[in-house]
Formats: C-alpha cells, structure tokens, sequence
C-alpha cells in the first residue's frame, strides 16, 4: 500500500499544529459551546418557576448534607438488610421444606427403586441435587428481596449521591470518587463491581477500584453472615435484643469491609499505583419516581435470576466434589478427613479449624456453599448424628440446630467472630478473579487483587485469635 | 421506493407502530444499523428496550452502560441492528467506556444515529451533539425525557431546532412509551434516505483554526473522495489524535 500521501497528512497536520497554537482544544470548545447556545437561545423557553428543581435540591440538602448525609446512608443500608434479613427467613425455611425434606427422599426412593447403584445414587443426589437444592433455599429469598430493593434505590437517584459523599474520602485516600459507585455495585456481586469499573478514566485509579472490589460483601457471602451472626452474636444478649444485636454485627462486618477498602485504597496509592487523583464532573440526575412493577419484574428476571444461575452451575460440581472427598478413604479415613486433620492446626493460630478451612478450599467457586460444607464436614469429623449421612449436604430445621451442631464440633464465639471476618477477607471467587483478568489483562494485577484480600484475612484472624486467648 | 400513501392512516406513525417486531438478540440479515449514542442517564438503555423488547437494565445514574449492548427489530419489511453505546459527554476523552462509543460512531459506520437527548438540559446535551454531527450526516435528535421538561416549565421549539441542527427531532418521554412510534418513523426514513439530512457544523470556529482545517481537509478529501467527515479528522489532526493517526493509516476510517 502507498502511505505517502497520508504521510503528507500527517506532516502537514504537525506544522498546522505549530501554526496554530495551544489553545486549539480550548478554543474550539469554546466554539462548541458558543454554537450550543446560540442554538439553545433560538429554541428554548424557560419559565422563570423552577419549582421541581427547588425540590429535588432541598432533598439534595439533607441527603448529602455534612452531619445527616452518613447517618441517613447508614440507616438506608440497615433498613434494606432488616428487610432481606428478615423477610427472607419464611420463603428461606418453605423452599428448604420443599426441596430438602419432600423432594430429596422422593428422588432417593427414586432412584433405589429402579436400582441405581449406591456411589452413583449418592453422587448425583446426596451430591449434585442437594447442593443445588441448598444454593436455591438459601441465596434465592435474600436475592430476591435485595436485588428489587437496590434497584429501586439506583432508578430513583440515591447512587450518585452516595458518591458525592464518599467523594471526600476517596480524594483523600488517592483514589477516583466513581470509585463509590462500583463499590455499591460490588455490594451485590463483585464480578460486576469489576466490570463497572470502566467508568473510570484514569487507569491507575480503575486499578485500585478493581483491587478493592472485593472488600464489598457479595450477596454469596451475605447468608453465610447472616446465619452465623443469628447463631452466635444473637446468642449472647437477651432474646429481645437477639435480633438487632445480628443485624447490627452484619452491618458491623460490612462496614469493616468498607473501612478496609478505604484502608487498602490508600496503601496501594501511597505505594505501587503512586499518582495525582483526578477530577472529574459528577452529575446529580433529579430524582425520578421509579417505576415499581417494571422495576422490580426486570431486577427479578435480569439480576436475581441470572446470578442464582451462576452459583447452581458452580454448586453442582463443588456439591459432586464435596461427596466424593468424603466418601473416598485412603487408610480407612475419607481424603476430607485427612484435609481437615492435617489443616487443624493452622486453623487453631487464626481462630479457626481444619473444617472452615477445607470448606474455603472446596467452595473457591462459588462462596454460597460454604455454610453447607461446613456442617457436613462438621457432623462427618465429630461423629455424632443429625441430618444426613456420611458426606451429603444437608440444612438444618432451625437455627438452633446448626448452633448446637457446631457447638459439639468445638465452636465457640470465637470460632463465629473470625468466620465472619474471614468471609469477609478471602479471595474472590472464581468468577470474580476470571473477570479481573479480563479486565486488567494482567497477571501480575489479578494476582495482587486474588492474594491481597487472602494475606488480610489471615493476618486479621490471626491478631484477633491471638488477643482474644489473652484476654479472656 | 414506490410506497403510495393511501390513506391518512398509513402516513401516520401511530398506524405504522403496528409494523414494528421486536426481534430480541437475533441481529440475522440486517438492513441497516442504527447507534444509539448520548450523554449518560438520558434513557438510550430505555429507548432500546422499547425497540428491541430486549431488557438492558437500566437505571438512574451515568455510567451504568458500560459495553456495548446489540439487539434488533423489524419495521415495515426492514431489519435494523440498534447498537446501545455507553453514555458520552464529548468524543474527546480517553475513559473506556466513552471510547467504545467513540470509536463505534467512528469506525462503526452506523446507517443511523440516533443522539439522545435530555431535553431539561438541551444546552450541555448539544456538546455532544454537535460533535456527533461533524462525524456523521444520518442522525436524529431524540429528545427525550419531555415529561421532566413539561413539569419543569421548559417548552421546546423542535421545529427551529430541527432546522438549526438540520437533523430531525423527536420529542419522547421513553419510560412512558411516549414519541417511540415517530422515532422509529424517523429512523426508517433516515435509513432509507426520505429525509436527507444538512447537519450543523460547528461554525463559532477561530479564523487560524477554520484556515488550517481548511487546508487539512481539503488534503484529506484528495485522497478518500468519498469520507463524509474530513473535518472532522482534521479537529483531531490537528489534536494529534493518535488513534486517528493510526486509523488514517491502516485505512479503518474509509
């Protein structure tokens, strides 16, 4: 092909540019907006009454206001949990009554009657079936109330202004204000908290938004939270305050979340991702009554159902692989035996045990079924009866049964408080650091956000197993 | 194109919006493709639901498209691919999600552009706009969210602002299905060239700058005679656009 002449382009569009000077840019900017408003001034009329607008600012006040704007944040995010909390109980138990307690000795007779063999029988319905069974009771209830609440907050307005209060503190931790926006978005799942990243511009700040995403409590970790906050913190005050003493110890954990990612954010900032913070024109779209039935048909249809299809597709093999481990022996012993006796004492330093450990292992991909892989690995270690048998996944008829099965396992307040933090502070899961790499490209920076939230998490257990054993 | 209007009913918009299928993901044998492009939050994601009877999610805050969204529909016996870009302020600028936009409007060669516009903040929205219109001459105006105008006492002139921009406009109010049928009568006529455009060239343009784009385009235009928008390159030219520079030489803008 013959470049000349588009080289002669090119050079004569160089000495142009000397010609002309620096202020090109500005200057025809300038001339956009001049023609802009001419064209406006011809076409538009404005009644001096704005009353709509004086509206929309008057609440603008108060939401983003200095003293109330984090009060109000605060109680909007606890008024949502209270009700995915809450509200997700009644639904949570009938589907677990359903699928579990109905459905599963129907599939088992099922199957003996056209006389399938006994390791395919429990590896497809002790296995596959039950951990899509227990994925379905436990993450669609709390999906469907969260996803439909969210999105009503986002049509009618509130993110933005969330970022605009937040703005202060990115600035001052060296990264971009939008960041605030893919950290809300992270709050329901992180992989889409990465992928909404894009709105940020400078590629370094879109990096430590990326790294810090997971520090949002995902909606796979939310039940594992929530369950073990009703058992163990409810536990502890009287019955009458049980209920706001777990909500508050959730809130609690996803404010540590936010406070990490603040904490992180700045590190990296001050450290590997060193930089000016840039500006940037964040708009305040007037608030917009949201649309109630489309809103909550699409959030249903889009968001709840296509997340819960994930974690069934990652549930499926993690329930197989589950089955298996401890149902093959090596010695006499299942391999989950072997896993959890030899990671014991490891799990002791930070608090933890053998069982939550090889649960994290088993669960990478997908965080829902942590909960599950813990009380069976429980009931399979101790010995004692309740569920299931050997190596099925099963959950439990009340809260109080979990408590007391975890109790025997050797749980104690300990046990749960650290859960709670190292639910918070590991990796992400699969789908989230797959996405990372397709964002970043980069395996350097895919690792830093993989390992980060891990080495966190293992150093903050560990100091708080470590303090606790003095103190009390 | 020899469709004899019969009746008052089959010129009108309201009988035509019968003809339109929402034909979801299946973008097969398409007639034309249609971008829609926009500031953020002025409801493209919307607009493209209607037409497609797809669901992007959509929501009330800018930046919430961040890829690039495909769908289709059937109007009359035509198919058009609508292409959902993420939402812009100015093709100038280097975040990803705004260069997606760009270089679809660029590279893309849309049969149609439709620039939505949020009608209670027309004067920002025209920045855009106007860039737009040096890029491409088949455009439309949707101006969209005239009910928020309505309640805030702003009345718009479409027909001075249509002849100024020398684009159609279509005043819709989108969450309410509102002005969607005559935006897909406008779209059909642009793409089958029933209505030729004149778009608005930025003219409040320095008189050095105006001669040394001038100069460019003119070079540019010796050597792609059929490139509709030499001045465009130009602008970015004399920016020093490397991306432009690059596409100027491996051909991707003819």
């Amino acid at each position: 092909m013959n470049n000349k002449p588009i080289e002669n382009i090119i050079e004569l569009s160089n000495d142009l540019r000397w010609q002309i000077g620096d202020e090109f840019h500005d200057n025809l900017a300038e001339g956009i907006y001049a023609d802009a408003a001419e064209i406006v001034k011809g076409s538009v009329h404005t009644a001096q009454q704005q009353k709509q607008f004086r509206l929309d600012a008057k609440i603008d006040k108060i939401i983003t206001s200095k003293t109330l704007g984090f009060p109000l944040m605060f109680l909007i995010l606890a008024v949502v949990l209270w009700l995915t909390i809450i509200g997700a109980n009644y639904p949570s138990s009938m589907l677990a009554n359903l699928l579990l307690d109905t459905l599963h000795p129907i599939l088992k007779n099922l199957a003996s009657g056209i006389g399938m063999p006994w390791w395919l029988d429990g590896f497809l319905i002790d296995g596959v079936y039950l951990a899509l069974a227990w994925v379905i009771a436990v993450m669609l209830p709390p999906m469907a109330i969260f996803f439909p609440l969210f999105t009503l907050l986002e049509d009618f307005g509130y993110l933005p202004r969330v970022a605009f209060n937040l703005d202060y503190l990115f600035k001052k931790t060296g990264a971009h204000g939008k960041q605030a926006l893919t950290m809300s978005m992270g709050f329901g799942c992180n992989a889409a908290g990465v992928v909404a990243t894009r709105i940020i511009d400078s590629p370094r700040e879109r990096l430590i938004a990326i790294i810090t995403n997971n520090f949002s409590l995902c909606n796979g970790r939310w039940p594992t939270q929530i369950l073990i906050a009703t058992i163990f913190i409810g536990a502890v005050v009287p019955t009458s305050l049980s209920g706001l003493a777990s909500v508050g110890a959730v809130i609690g954990i996803a404010i540590l979340g936010i406070f990490f990612m603040f904490i992180s954010s700045w590190a990296l900032s001050k450290t590997v991702l060193k930089g000016e913070v840039s500006t940037f024109n964040l708009e305040l779209p007037p608030y917009r009554p949201p649309r109630f039935w489309k809103t909550i048909y699409t959030s249903l249809i889009d968001r709840t159902l296509i997340v819960l299809w994930r974690a069934m597709v990652f549930a499926a093999p993690a329930g197989a692989v589950i089955w298996l481990i401890s149902n093959i022996n090596i010695a006499d012993q299942s391999i989950a035996y072997w896993m959890i006796s030899s990671l014991d004492s490891f799990g002791f330093l930070l608090g933890l045990n053998g069982v939550i450990l090889v649960a994290y292992i088993v669960a990478i991909p997908a965080n829902e079924i942590v909960i599950p892989t813990i009380l069976m690995l429980t009931v399979l270690v101790t010995g004692i009866t309740g569920g299931e048998g050997t190596g099925v996944m099963f959950e439990l008829e009340s809260v109080n049964e979990t408590g007391d099965i975890l109790r025997a396992g050797g749980w104690t307040l300990l046990t749960a408080v650290n859960l709670m933090l190292f639910s918070l502070l590991h990796n992400p899961c699969s789908t989230t650091i797959y996405t990372i790499y397709k964002e970043t490209k980069s395996v350097k920076w895919t690792s830093v956000a993989t390992l980060l939230p891990v080495i966190m998490g293992l150093i903050v257990t560990f100091l708080v197993a470590q303090i606790w054993r003095l103190v009390f | 194109m020899d469709n004899k209007v019969n009746s008052a009913c089959e010129g009108c918009s309201q009988y035509n919006a019968k003809g339109l299928k929402k034909l979801g993901v299946n973008t097969d044998n398409i007639d034309f493709v249609v971008a829609l492009a926009g500031n953020p939050n002025t409801g493209k994601s919307t607009v493209f639901n209607a037409l497609t009877g797809l669901r992007q999610h959509t929501g009330n805050w800018p930046g919430k498209t961040v890829t690039r969204a495909e769908g289709a529909f059937e109007y009359g016996t035509q198919k058009y691919k609508l292409v959902d870009l993420p939402g812009t302020y100015s093709l100038l600028s280097t975040s990803q999600d705004e260069e997606i936009a760009r270089n679809f409007i660029l590279f893309g060669k849309p049969d149609v552009t439709v620039i939505m516009a949020d009608a209670c903040r027309l004067e920002r929205n025209l920045n855009l706009v106007l860039q737009i219109l040096e890029i491409t001459d088949k455009a439309v105006l949707c101006l969209n969210l005239m009910d928020e105008a309505k309640r805030n006492n702003i009345s718009i002139d479409e027909r001075t602002l249509a002849r100024d921009l020398g684009i159609p406009v279509v005043p819709t109010s989108a969450r309410f299905n509102e002005g969607i049928p005559e935006l897909i009568k406008t779209i059909s006529e642009v793409a089958n060239g029933n209505i030729i455009c004149k778009p608005h060239r930025i003219k409040n343009v320095p008189e050095n700058i105006n001669k040394a784009v001038k100069k460019l385009s003119v070079e540019i235009e010796k050597e792609f005679p059929t490139i509709p928008n030499s001045r465009w390159i130009a602008f970015r030219l004399l920016e020093g656009d490397t991306h432009i520079i690059d596409a100027l030489k491996t051909g991707e803008l003819i």
